[in-house]
This record gives C-alpha cells, sequence and structure tokens, in this order.
C-alpha cells in the first residue's frame, strides 16, 4: 500500500487525532495525537489491509537549540518515533508523536505518551531506552526503568540541555 | 481400610527447596561480554530470567551529535566489533539516502564483497563459541584459525583487524591493494573443505545437538513480536532478509547477484544435500535451528564473495570519495536497515541543515534479539541458559552502544 493510502485509511478512521502527515519526507511520517497513539498502534497492527506487525524502532528526538544567535522555526519539543512495517505487506511508515519538553511546562516533569508495549513486545525495551535517554514517561508500560544508565542517574542524556556531572559515586567525570 | 483414615505421624518426605536468585555475569564467560542475567532458580529450574544490560554504554549517540556525519564511522565500528563492515555500511548507506549520494559500480561490488567476508567471520565466531558454551573447545579454534584468515585480508585492505572504518559515506576508504583478489580466492578455495569438517564437529556432534536441539525454542509469531531479526528470526522459518527484503535503496545493492534466503519453509532448507540433515529431534525455532542458519549462511556468504570478485574485476577504477566534513546535510529524517551479521541494524539521521546530525539513534539487532530472552528461558535449566544465549548471538558492544 503506498503512503497516501495508508493514510487516507488512518485520516478516515481517526479524523482530527492524525494532527499532520507529511508524503514528500524521503520516509513519509504522520503525526498522531499523543493520547490516540496506542490505539491507531492497535489499528495499524490489526487491520487486514495494514497489518504493521514489526515496530522497528522508537527514538525520541529533542528539539531545543541551545545557541541563541541561530535562528530556527520551530518551538522547542520533543518527538518520539516510531518506525513501523508490515512483513505481510512489505510497506514502511512513520509515526510521529510531539510532546511538549516538560509536562504543564515544569522542570523535570517528564512528558507522558501512552505505551504501545501492549501491541509490540519490542516496544518494551525501546520504550526504556527512550525513557532513559530522551526522558518520556511511558503511561501504562509494565517495568520502565532505565535500561542503558544506572539505576539511580539523574537526568536524561539525548536531552540538548543535559549537563555532564562532574562527578558520580567518587568517579570523576572531567 | 476407609479413605477418611488420617495417618497419624505424618512423614514429610519431600526435600524442601527455596527460590534463590543467582547473579549470572557481568563477568561471566558465557555472557559474551558484559551482560548480567538475575535468575530465579528453584533447584536447577530457572523460573525467571532479568537481563541487565548497560555495561558497556559509551554514549555513542550522544557523541553522534558533535560530529560531522563521516566522523561517526570509527563509532559504528565500535557497535558491534565482530562486523565492524556491516556497521560502516548501515550508516554510510544512511547518510547516503539523505544525501542521494551515489557511489560508483566499483564501489558498490567492493563493499559486498567485504561485507559477505565479514558475515562469514562474524558466523564463524558464533558458530566457534557455540560449540564452546556447549563444552566443545576444539572447533572454536578451527573457526579462529579461519577467521583469522579472513582478518588477515582486511588487514590488507585497511589495515585495522577489527575497527575499520573501511566503508565510509560516499564510498570506501581506499581501493584493494595489487594482489589481494588472488589472496581472497585462495582463502575460499582452502576454506571450502574447513565448512564440511566443522559440519563434522558441529553441527552433527551428538552431544552439540541433545544440548541444543529443542531448546529455547522461539515461535515465528514470538519472533516478530519481540521485532527478532536476522538468523534468530529466520531460524524460526520465517523466510525474511533485508538483502532481498529491505529499502530499495539497500537492496539495490545486491542486484544482480543471486542468492537464497536461508530458512526452513515447507519442511526443508535450500540447499544441496550436501550439509548434515535436520536431527529428528531439534523443533523448529530451537537453538540448533539457530545455529545451522548461520552456518548456511557462511556458504551463501562465500557464493556472494565468489560474485562480488567476479564483477568487481570488470569495473572501471573509481570508488568513491568519501563525503567532505564541512559538507552540510539536506534537512530532513531518514531512517535505514540493513542486513547485518547479527540481525537488522537500523540507522536514523536527523538533519537540521548543518554539517553535523542534530540526532543520530542507532537500533541494534543484539538489544532486540536479547529481549526474547526472558521467554525462552521461562522454566529451562540453568545448563541451557549459555546454549540459548549463545545460539542468540548477541554482542553487547551493539546493545550497549
Amino acid at each position: 500500500m503506498e503512503f497516501a493510502a495508508i493514510l487516507a485509511k488512518l485520516t478516515g478512521q481517526f479524523g482530527p487525532r492524525i494532527t499532520g502527515s507529511n508524503a514528500e519526507a524521503i520516509d513519509p511520517w504522520a503525526e498522531v495525537a499523543p493520547e490516540a497513539l496506542a490505539e491507531v498502534c492497535g489499528f495499524l497492527r490489526d487491520e487486514p489491509e495494514l497489518r504493521f506487525n514489526f515496530l522497528h524502532c522508537i527514538s525520541g528526538v529533542d528539539y531545543l537549540h541551545t545557541d541563541p544567535k541561530k535562528k530556527v522555526d520551530w518551538q522547542p519539543h520533543l518527538e518520539v518515533m516510531y518506525h513501523l512495517s508490515s512483513m505481510v505487506h512489505g510497506h514502511r511508515l512513520v509515526l510521529k508523536v510531539v510532546l511538549p519538553r516538560w509536562r504543564d511546562n515544569v522542570q523535570g516533569q517528564l512528558p507522558e505518551v501512552p505505551t504501545v508495549s501492549g501491541v509490540w513486545k519490542t516496544a518494551n525495551w525501546h520504550e526504556r531506552e527512550v525513557y532513559d535517554l530522551s526522558g518520556v514517561f511511558f503511561r501504562g508500560h509494565p517495568d520502565l526503568r532505565r535500561i542503558l544508565c544506572p539505576e539511580d542517574w539523574a537526568g536524561h542524556p539525548l536531552r540538548k540541555d543535559y549537563v555532564m556531572p562532574l562527578e558520580y559515586h567518587g568517579i570523576r567525570g572531567r | 481400610m476407609g479413605l477418611e483414615r488420617v495417618d497419624p505421624e505424618p512423614v514429610e518426605c519431600d526435600v524442601r527447596t527455596d527460590e534463590i536468585l543467582v547473579n549470572m555475569g557481568p563477568q561471566h564467560p558465557s555472557t559474551h561480554g558484559v551482560l548480567r542475567l538475575v535468575l530465579r532458580t528453584d533447584g536447577e529450574v530457572v523460573l525467571e530470567v532479568t537481563p541487565h544490560v548497560g555495561y558497556l554504554h559509551r554514549c555513542a549517540e550522544k557523541i553522534g551529535e558533535n560530529l560531522a556525519a563521516r566522523q561517526w564511522i570509527p563509532y559504528t565500528d565500535r557497535m558491534d566489533y565482530l562486523a565492524g563492515m556491516n556497521m560502516n555500511l548501515g550508516w554510510a548507506l544512511t547518510v547516503e539516502k539523505l544525501l542521494k549520494l551515489e557511489v560508483p559500480e566499483r564501489a558498490r561490488h567492493l563493499r559486498v564483497l567485504i561485507v559477505e567476508l565479514n558475515r562469514i567471520a562474524s558466523h564463524l565466531m558464533a558458530a566457534g563459541s557455540f560449540g564452546l558454551d556447549l563444552g566443545s573447545f576444539t572447533p572454536f579454534m578451527y573457526c579462529f584459525r579461519e577467521r583469522e584468515k579472513i582478518l588477515d585480508l582486511f588487514e590488507l585492505a585497511c589495515g585495522a583487524r577489527l575497527t575499520y572504518s573501511y566503508i565510509t559515506v560516499g564510498g570506501l576508504m581506499a581501493d584493494l591493494p595489487p594482489g589481494w583478489l588472488p589472496k581472497c580466492e585462495a582463502f575460499l578455495k582452502d576454506f571450502e573443505p574447513v565448512i564440511d569438517e566443522l559440519h563434522a564437529v558441529l553441527t552433527s556432534n551428538a552431544i552439540l545437538i541433545r544440548r541444543s536441539a529443542a531448546v529455547g525454542v522461539l515461535s515465528p509469531e514470538m519472533a516478530i513480536d519481540y521485532g527478532c531479526t536476522g538468523p534468530v528470526l529466520r531460524g524460526s522459518g520465517v523466510a525474511w532478509d533485508l538483502r532481498r527484503h529491505g529499502d530499495p535503496w539497500y537492496t539495490r545493492m545486491y542486484d544482480g547477484y543471486r542468492f537464497e534466503v536461508i530458512a526452513q519453509t515447507a519442511g526443508h532448507y535450500p540447499q544441496d544435500r550436501k550439509y548434515p540433515p535436520v536431527p529428528a529431534v531439534a523443533v523448529l525455532g530451537d537453538s540448533w535451528h539457530r545455529f545451522y542458519v548461520r552456518m548456511l549462511e557462511v556458504v551463501q556468504s562465500m557464493g556472494l564473495v565468489r560474485q562480488a570478485l567476479e564483477r568487481y574485476g570488470r569495473c572501471p577504477a573509481g570508488i568513491g570519495e568519501p563525503l567532505r566534513l564541512t559538507q552540510k546535510l539536506p534537512k530532513g529524517e531518514v531512517y535505514l536497515e540493513t542486513e547485518a551479521t547479527k540481525g537488522q541494524m537500523g540507522f536514523m539521521v536527523v538533519s537540521d541543515g548543518s554539517a553535523i546530525p542534530w540526532r543520530v539513534r542507532a537500533r541494534s539487532s543484539s538489544f532486540c534479539n536479547l529481549s526474547v530472552l526472558p521467554e525462552l528461558c521461562r522454566g529451562c535449566l540453568i545448563g541451557d541458559i549459555p546454549a540459548i544465549l549463545g545460539s542468540l548471538d548477541i554482542v553487547l558492544g551493539e546493545i550497549d552502544r
């Protein structure tokens, strides 16, 4: 199925909860409202014509410019990207969820998105990784712990404003 | 004697057992690196396995945000350090896809040649260490001896034995030195009979079969659900290989190459009858099948190397120009997966239009393959864990990045 047909199916089913798309991108993507994500993913997996049964990757991308001299055309935000494909039909799709960098704009409150680990088991570890490195809270995740950093690590290293700690348990960082 | 009669002196005849937690690793040799498994055991039976990863985390993705695209190539080497060429290729193709950068024909065939050679080396390591995990030391040395010869070839080509940085964005760092092709052909000729030896000491070895057949059975549905790829997925009987089914930007590298996807479909493997048959005790998706898929892929890769040697020899000179470090990347996001030796290795680059990527991402195949371990080990014996882990063939450098 081509991207346009997949997108038409999605917008037909979910209407305004598909908040954006880009068919011109090298990997065409559709943007989903965070609260509808789990439902959309379940639909993508189970709908006979779509059958997105393979989740490749979940990645968190932080958009925050730390250089004030550089002009950018976007507001600071956080994106979570889901790369899906169907081994049945051979088509691909990228889903995006746009989140605020902090929930309610309170520093330290992680933005929330529903887990998709009930849809694809791959998501279990990938969501733990995104939580660990990019600082996104996956609501409903069965075991949301840090995975690559130690359990008592502070901060989320792939945030653009992350500051490398100078000391960790007596080990000097610099 | 009525059934209602109660024995006045009950004798306790069963031995009380308690569940205990056992730490396996991070310095355990059969964990293939620094992996810690916490086992909840009841006697010899494993009730639950919890993998703890991250001991080798080197912030590769964060580093990538501070380097030009081509400068990240050496960091990809250090992910799957047993198949550095395949890692280089994955990142190079991803950036080339963003730049829409074509490489010359000669570079294309040289890439196929070198990554398939590396696949042989990596699968040899997997097969040898699988035997080592199950208690046979000699085949490990046989595999290492052959792998050494491949590393010697790589050393001649690029100067390094493990961290090559040979394939780069825009092509390759150098063409092959004079006299390399005959050496490679000689290696293939010498290696052919060794495969039969390996099959004799490993594949059809009664101990190896008893230790691995019907151990850690992974169903195709579970494999797909957990995102398992590569020989782990194909060992479950799913004929899925990105060299055939992947992104066109990747599959066209293999245009015109003849090979069959190695997986048992409709009850048989695509093979001539030269190799040992599947033992009756093996179940599709078990540790033995995952091992066998790798052994057959070694032969498949040899075929691809031979084809690449011939095609490479016919191409005019020119292996592409490495990307300049100041070259600006177009704005956009690109994700590409390639069939590395452990499975599908994905790279993503997000660019804001400057020479330094805004965000880089590496999707590790071993990471997903390992995540299925708790499912495979539930209810098995402690002694089966090295067999299952060895058959998954993980590399911790790639999991932890």
